[in-house]
């Protein structure tokens, strides 16, 4: 469904130029979820972020590549047909919840603009769409969340509001970039379940951007490792989780602290463990 | 008491009176709620706790951030509940922290080198050069170097300001850091290699920790014994094998449940 073609990504700034992504190719099939997986500077978000065409600055310039949605180059299109495609093919749920609301109107009325963007509903038709896809994404109480602004719902419950704007047009993909990182764990948690639902129910296939293999074994079907902007490795996740070929995947897995230790590795008394640290070859 | 307890904390409470809210009405909230435990010598302990959990109240308490509003933090056998002035300050010599975001607590206007330095003159422990030159040691055993010491707070990595917040807490030579999510804000990569180091200073000095922290698998890797606090009271404490791997809690049960680990090959 998508496919993203030897994409370099670069950004032009006042130090010279800079390489963001290079030759970054990767797809994401029907119903499928991909994790695009790096450390801060990898490229996954601008990778992400380009696939919207949501670079926006001068500064930065896509030299090469296609990026393709059931067949139709997403870089050759003008902005006014972008505009089709966000929200309505491809929706956004992002890092920080709290900048992607407005603080200055209710959490209804903004549900109510954009299901009206792309359904022709009356308004009263629209704020009845927009409780039942609340109470898609398991909000309590939705009518009082409707007349409820931001400020007023917890971080998990934000990130519930933006699932269900990403989702008001039913898109066929959800580009998810870190969107729980900012939560608690058993917000996290709850929060990804529904991402896995909705893939479930809907069929909506996610890319979903991380730093967290964790987040990786726990909902990804294919797996992408990028690190400074290149993509060291791919395939299944389980493949890549259980075998990771690339010194780096293999260093990303295993720097990470364990709740789970194997037999071995507990042998050894607490204060002589040691993480392991990714040396440049 | 026991000896071997370097920290001890009794009954400890802190409730905040929020004023001015609808109507200029006051209400309490009793953020920490009458919590004890304690830390051996060279050990380190985890308090566990999701946002709000009373984690970071307790942890600035026992620093003297935070006005205890009652109960007991013995420090090495000595009081230090709610110190002033002079006394204050002693312990402070003793006690260290490291936050989050160490970058954040370095003066954006001065070079790192001296601000690392400074206890050393706020408690007169040196002359000016011994303090360059022990600066510059700390510097090295954190693993940055000399060409570090003119440089500015942003001139430097997440990573590396982290660093830089542990050698400005082993300035004085202290015997207990108190690490508040140390490395929530760092990449896994860079984590490992702080945590490492952080291990390392602890053998060789023979510090005592309390590592506050939400994350279970850093607990796992750093603590012997840990508590899980929740609305300010502890659901669990004891050691981690049994804490982790035997929770007797939902509270517990329920933060293990949300951990997702790649499955151990």
């Amino acid at each position: 469904m998508l496919e993203i073609k030897h994409l370099s990504v670069d950004f032009h700034t006042d130090g010279g130029v800079v390489h963001a992504v290079k030759d970054v190719s990767t797809t994401v099939g029907e119903g499928e979820i991909r994790g695009l997986v790096g450390e801060s500077g990898s490229g996954k978000s601008v990778t992400s972020m380009t696939i919207l065409g949501l670079l926006g600055t001068r500064r930065a310039k896509v030299s090469s590549g296609e990026i393709l949605l059931n067949g139709t180059n997403l870089l050759k299109m003008s902005q006014k047909e972008l505009v089709k495609i966000r929200g309505r093919q491809i929706g956004l749920v992002s890092q920080n919840a709290l900048s992607a609301l407005d603080p200055s109107f209710t959490i209804g009325s903004q549900m109510i603009e954009v299901i009206r963007l792309h359904q022709k509903l009356s308004k009263s038709d629209a704020y009845e769409e927009a409780v039942r896809s609340l109470e898609r994404v398991g909000m309590p109480d939705p009518p009082q969340k409707l007349r409820a602004y931001q400020h007023q719902l917890s971080g998990g419950q934000r990130q519930r509001v933006v699932i269900a704007m990403a989702l008001a047009a039913r898109p066929k993909l959800l580009l998810a970039d870190e969107p729980t990182t900012a939560l608690d764990a058993t917000v996290q948690k709850q929060i990804l379940d529904l991402l896995l639902e909705i893939n479930r129910d809907l069929g909506t296939a996610i890319l979903m951007v991380t730093h967290d293999f964790g987040v990786v074994s726990h909902m990804c079907d294919s797996v992408t490792v990028m690190r400074k902007g290149r993509v060291v490795e791919q395939g299944s996740a389980d493949q890549v989780l259980k075998a990771p070929e690339h010194p780096y995947t293999q260093s990303l897995i295993s720097s990470v602290p364990k709740l789970h230790l194997d037999d071995t590795a507990r042998t050894v008394p607490r204060a002589e463990r040691r993480l392991h640290v990714f040396q440049e070859a | 008491m026991p000896s071997d307890k370097f920290l001890e904390v009794i009954d400890l409470r802190k409730v905040f009176s929020v004023s001015g809210g609808f109507r200029n009405k006051s209400a309490d909230v009793v953020a920490v709620d009458d919590i004890s435990f304690s830390i051996r010598k060279g050990e380190t302990w985890g308090l566990i706790g999701e946002s709000g959990s009373g984690k970071t109240t307790t942890g600035r308490m026992i620093l003297g951030l935070e006005h205890v509003t009652s109960g007991h933090i013995v420090v090495d056998g000595h009081e230090t509940t709610n110190l002033t002035g002079e006394r204050m300050r002693k312990m402070r010599q003793k006690v260290q922290v490291v936050f989050q975001d160490s970058g954040s607590a370095f003066n954006p206007r001065l070079p790192v080198g001296p601000q690392v330095g400074a206890p050393l003159r706020r408690f007169k422990l040196c002359d000016a050069k011994e303090a360059t030159r022990r600066v510059l040691e700390l510097l090295e055993k954190v693993g940055l170097d000399e060409s570090h010491y003119d440089r500015y707070i942003h001139e430097f990595s997440g990573g590396q300001r982290q660093r830089l917040g542990i050698a400005r807490a082993l300035t004085t030579d202290p015997e207990f850091l108190v690490l508040d999510e140390p490395t929530a804000a760092l990449d896994v990569s860079v984590q490992a290699q702080v945590l490492n180091l952080l291990k390392d200073i602890q053998e060789e000095r023979d510090l005592t920790m309390l590592l506050i922290t939400h994350h279970l698998a850093l607990v796992e890797h750093m603590c012997a014994s840990a508590g899980v606090l929740y609305n300010g009271r502890f659901a669990e404490q004891g050691p981690v094998d049994q804490l982790l791997h035997n929770p007797q809690s939902e509270v517990t049960k329920k933060l293990l449940d949300a951990v997702l680990e790649p499955k151990a090959a």
